[in-house]
């Protein structure tokens, strides 16, 4: 098992025929992932081959899935579509869209949100690096031969580096998803979705927690564990050194007035009883200790 | 993006919200001309994008043009937390008889924007949220149906606001809107003692991801560009570059906001202070990576630099290859420690092996190369010999 995405998962990309569609629709197949389709009304009806696999485009998402049967939909197109595409997938009736598009105006999203909510579409993203359920399938950025090998951690992270960083260190062990739920002001799945899930995976052990500057959903995220999840929770948190008033990169990196900090982050998981490292390092370190510990007590 | 209080007033009042009238000037001179123009006495404000200037003296009454001229000298060239006083707005003053707040800020957690009211305005809306809870009140706001003249009517009225301000709410919702701004309000807003409703002081946070579709941000917004900023903050833009300006002495390249925000809490960890935060992206380029060592390089207050990349869709012998490339174009005086992890790494520190650089170290782990970075900053002093250098791995 996994959450959201398994080998089952039949994926469409939404701006494949793009450079950035090209190149990592050409990393997905690689990865394993069930790609059965391009979206491009400009180019309907044509194939592209990648390697040794022919991929149709259908000038629709509704086409796409009609002549596929896609449940998933992973979308490169540019800021300035994304909205249109986010909803014309949920008008289709997809059941996860994963918006890697960085750069959309808050607006848009905040439009695209509420709609796809409405027509019961899920949406990962925007500006983020997708979601891997290793030896099943990849949708999205995330480099699968960072760690190809199943287990039993789950991940959730704002940051695409901070999990391939994580993923790096804890490769030998496996993870059962990871989930990059990107950095900007208003995403679609939220730390807290992808908690209950993990808690509900028979296959996931113990769930990584990887937040950032800004916001509250870290908080938020806490006080959820605190009433919800029993599997052992551990924690990151990155921006201690970043400064009022300044954008930290992500978007939605800010700390605003008192509000958004990494202590006040920390603090919340820690007293929700969340194991919280300073390091990446030193977090993948925590996660295998509470691993092996598991361990013991099943022994005994 | 952050606007100044005359550019907020200037969308306000695109957008048919009463205004005082005003001018905004750079020169004593000027104020005094503004003045004469305006009626003779004025209030004379500081504009920075920075709250408390009222108490830091920036905001002053003036009778006539002569002490407008006065007032303006005073207050230009002012510093108001760290902020220099470039510009003045001169606006006619105002007999209050009522001040209010209205504003919209997005909720994050709900992902929609919410209507904030409250009858307590002209103070710290935070602060009156805090102390009096309900003297404020928070109302979302359906993105598919937006402010309607009932929606605001009924805004107004659980705010306790005169029946005038829905009109304001309504007029406010399209600044939001149709400037993709991320936050607007209006504190105060004023009745005069004459029953007239005005915008006195405003603020207004535009989306940079909007810049796309807002054309004139380019021209009437354009001294936003950070008109006080930092030359390496202007200089990394101009080349770019996704780079802040921190007080510390680590210089500090890594790859995503994320990592890259952890790499400065390990340098902190360590006992030193990060220079800065700069993010190559992804999928970086050597060039890329050149200008942004170019730029921190230029810092005199960095004594040291980390370049941090673990790669994912960043090729690690790319950021060798744009290392490479800055040590031919800059005279390197400082220890740079250099640790590359993931997508082509062994190449990466093989280019950099070849190089062969004494001032260029490379670390296996992204602690172990914080460490080294924050020793030799902390030292003040050259590293040590390249074999050392070699036994790393």
């Amino acid at each position: 098992m996994a959450i959201f995405l398994t080998k089952e998962s039949k994926v469409l990309v939404q701006g494949m025929t793009g450079g950035e569609g090209m190149k990592h629709t050409r990393r997905m197949l690689a990865a394993g992932t069930e790609i059965v389709g391009g979206v491009n009304p400009r180019k309907a009806g044509q194939v592209v081959d990648f390697d040794d696999r022919a991929v149709p485009v259908f000038g629709s998402v509704a086409e796409g899935m009609a002549a596929t049967g896609a449940d998933v939909t992973v979308i490169f197109v540019p800021p300035p579509f994304a909205k249109a595409a986010v909803m014309e997938a949920a008008d289709a009736g997809i059941g996860l869209a994963v918006v890697i598009t960085e750069g959309i105006p808050v607006h848009d999203a905040v439009v695209f949100q509420a709609y796809a909510k409405q027509k019961g579409t899920r949406v990962i993203g925007p500006n983020c690096p997708g979601l891997i359920s290793p030896g099943q399938s990849n949708a999205g950025i995330i480099p699968a031969d960072i760690a190809t090998k199943p287990g039993r951690i789950g991940l959730v992270s704002k940051s695409g580096t901070l999990t391939y960083q994580l993923m790096y260190e804890l490769r030998e062990t496996g993870f059962s998803s990871a989930v990059g739920i990107g950095g900007d002001p208003v995403v679609g799945t939220t730390h807290i979705d992808c908690l209950a899930a993990f808690q509900d995976d028979p296959d996931t052990e113990l769930i990584v927690l990887i937040g950032e500057i800004g916001g509250d959903a870290e908080e938020r995220a806490a006080a959820y564990i605190a009433a919800h999840v029993t599997k052992p929770v551990v924690g990151y948190i990155a921006g201690f050194t970043a400064p009022e008033g300044k954008t930290m990169g992500h978007a939605g990196a800010i700390v605003s007035g008192s509000s958004g900090t990494a202590l006040a982050k920390k603090e919340a998981l820690e007293s929700a009883g969340v194991s919280v490292g300073s390091t990446p390092s030193e977090t993948a370190a925590l996660v295998l200790a509470l691993l092996a510990a598991a361990r013991e007590v099943t022994h005994n | 993006m952050d606007l100044y209080e005359h550019q907020a007033r200037e969308l306000f009042k695109d957008h048919g919200i009463p205004v005082p009238d005003a001018a905004v000037v750079a020169t004593p001179r000027e104020a005094r001309a503004a003045a004469e123009a305006l009626g003779g006495s004025v209030v004379v404000k500081a504009q920075v994008k920075t709250g408390g200037r009222g108490k830091a003296g920036g905001v002053k009454f003036a009778a006539d043009a002569a002490s407008a001229e006065l007032t303006a000298r005073q207050i230009l060239g002012m510093d108001i937390k760290g902020h220099t006083v470039r510009k003045v707005m001169l606006a006619q003053p105002v007999d209050i008889d009522a001040e209010f707040y209205v504003g919209y800020v997005l909720d994050r957690a709900a992902g929609t924007f919410l209507a904030i009211a409250s009858a307590e305005g002209g103070m710290d809306i935070e602060e009156v949220a805090a102390t009096r809870p309900e003297a404020v009140v928070r109302i979302p706001v359906d993105p598919a149906v937006g402010i309607t003249a009932e929606k605001a009517a009924a805004i107004a009225a659980a705010a306790g606001l005169p029946a005038e301000a829905a009109t304001v709410l309504q007029q406010l919702w399209q600044v939001l809107i149709r400037e993709d701004a991320l936050l607007v309000e209006v504190n105060p807003l004023v009745r005069t003692t004459g029953g007239r409703i005005l915008a006195l002081d405003g603020k207004v946070t535009l989306d940079d991801n909007a810049s796309f579709r807002q054309a004139r941000w380019g021209t009437s917004h354009a001294d936003n560009a950070d008109p006080h900023g930092d030359p390496l903050e202007a200089d990394a833009a101009a080349k770019g570059l996704n780079y802040v300006k921190l007080a510390g002495r680590v210089g500090v390249i890594g790859n995503g906001a994320g990592l890259v925000m952890s790499t400065l809490d390990v340098v902190a960890g360590c006992g030193a202070e990060p220079a800065n935060f700069l993010d190559i992206g992804g999928g970086a380029s050597a060039q890329v990576m050149a200008d942004g060592l170019s730029v921190i390089l230029s810092d005199p207050d960095v004594r040291s630099v980390l370049v941090n990349v673990f790669g994912g869709i960043t090729a690690c012998d790319a950021v060798a290859d744009g290392i490479v490339q800055a040590l031919e174009s800059v005279h390197l005086t400082k220890p740079l420690v250099v640790r590359l992890d993931g997508n082509n790494a062994a190449q990466g520190r093989a280019i950099l092996n070849a190089r062969a650089h004494p001032l260029v170290q490379q670390a296996t782990t992204m602690d172990g190369a914080a460490r080294r970075a924050a020793a030799f900053c902390l030292m003040g002093a050259s590293p040590q010999t390249p074999a050392a250098t070699q036994g790393v791995r």
